[in-house]
């Protein structure tokens, strides 16, 4: 290791309080924890991707019922929550260089500007899913859709229930988080030597960003044009 | 503490290609590609999701050590995919002459795997006739 000093137990005063006995510094407690969230990160790409494999096969089985259920989703607050939670992910990135730099009411200004961009989005969803209820396109016993393929476009919508409730839920997670990673930041707890927790909510808002760039194009658009004709 | 610090332009720069290529996936989604309209979308996004990745979640600038395991995340998300849909896709191909397939399920290509239903008791052949299989 570099500059070797590593610090005795009791000698406290001798490294950054944010350092734990068991890293030789603290870049090497960084890497350690940015890699323990991407392991974390990993099991949330094989758990989303299990979802959108059983998406792929019901659509295989069923297009005609895809392309009707995708229909009756609404491309115009489906693309504005897009350019939203795009919009949080630079904000996010933003937070997480202001506390790189040290810039305290920056990272403090940017972390609540992505937590109502988040809210931003989850009120647009809320609204949609409002509609769904009145339309009775909520699988269960009061669903109604006209037509043969009916008990396949509930499968639709199971999924788009089952993924985009998930995704909500892991925004409203991520709310949370940057909550306490705000209050962090303003209670001067970050340094440009240590700010782990403000990088590490950074990877886990930008992975959630990462599924609804997968969610969109797949529920709202793909089979979009093949009604047209 | 020797994070990699991105300059402001690089993160609006990002912003602005995520954005173009929303624009771009939302317009392709009107054009009728026939079966291309599928992996078209599907690219657009893995190329977003590429973006995000490399320069807002900073693995261009991480260790080989996060670079392989961010690796290993689609590596293993492509075995998945890969096995699982190869084994669907590809069960009308090698079908019984009784409609039956190795798997033991009837095809349907409208709708998941039929149970097989009851088989008919067969009559006794007659005598003569020729009893070669189909």
């Amino acid at each position: 290791m570099p500059n070797g000093a590593v610090a005795a137990h009791g000698e406290h005063q001798n490294h950054h309080p944010a350092l734990q006995h068991h890293f030789e510094d603290l870049e090497q407690q960084h890497e350690a924890s940015t890699l323990g969230m991407w392991l974390f990160l990993v099991t949330e790409v094989m758990f989303f991707g299990g979802l959108i494999l059983a998406y792929t096969l019901y659509r295989i089985w069923y297009p005609a019922a895809w392309a009707l259920g995708s229909e009756e989703l609404n491309i115009y607050l489906g693309g504005f929550n897009t350019v939203v939670l795009i919009g949080s992910s630079l904000t996010m990135a933003l937070a997480v260089r202001s506390a790189q730099t040290g810039a305290r009411r920056a990272t403090v200004g940017w972390l609540l500007f992505t937590m109502s961009l988040g809210l931003t989005f989850l009120v647009v969803k809320f609204f949609e899913y409002k509609e769904k209820f009145e339309l009775n396109h909520v699988p269960g016993p009061n669903f109604r859709f006209e037509g043969a393929e009916s008990p396949h476009v509930q499968i639709f919508f199971s999924l788009y229930f089952a993924l985009t409730g998930v995704h909500a839920l892991h925004m409203v997670i991520g709310f949370v988080l940057l909550s306490v990673i705000a209050t962090m930041a303003y209670r001067k707890r970050f340094s440009p030597e240590w700010y782990t927790p403000v990088e590490l909510a950074g990877l886990y808002w930008h992975f959630v960003d990462i599924v609804w760039i997968f969610l969109f194009p797949l529920l709202y658009l793909v089979d979009r044009s093949h009604r047209i004709v | 503490m020797s994070g990699h610090i991105s300059p402001k332009t690089t993160y609006y720069t990002i912003f602005g290609a995520l954005m173009a290529c929303t624009a771009l996936t939302v317009g392709a989604a009107f054009v009728n590609l026939g079966d291309l309209n599928f992996p078209v979308a599907l690219t657009i996004a893995i190329f977003k999701a590429t973006l995000v990745i490399l320069f807002f979640m900073h693995v261009k600038y991480g260790s080989r050590m996060t670079k392989l395991i961010v690796g290993v995340a689609f590596f293993f998300l492509g075995i998945m995919l890969t096995l699982t849909l190869s084994d669907y896709l590809s069960r009308g191909w090698f079908t019984a002459p009784d409609g039956s397939t190795a798997a033991g399920a009837i095809i349907s290509l409208s709708g998941p795997p039929q149970p097989i239903p009851p088989v008919e008791p067969v009559p006794p052949a007659e005598p003569g006739q020729n009893t070669s299989p189909k």
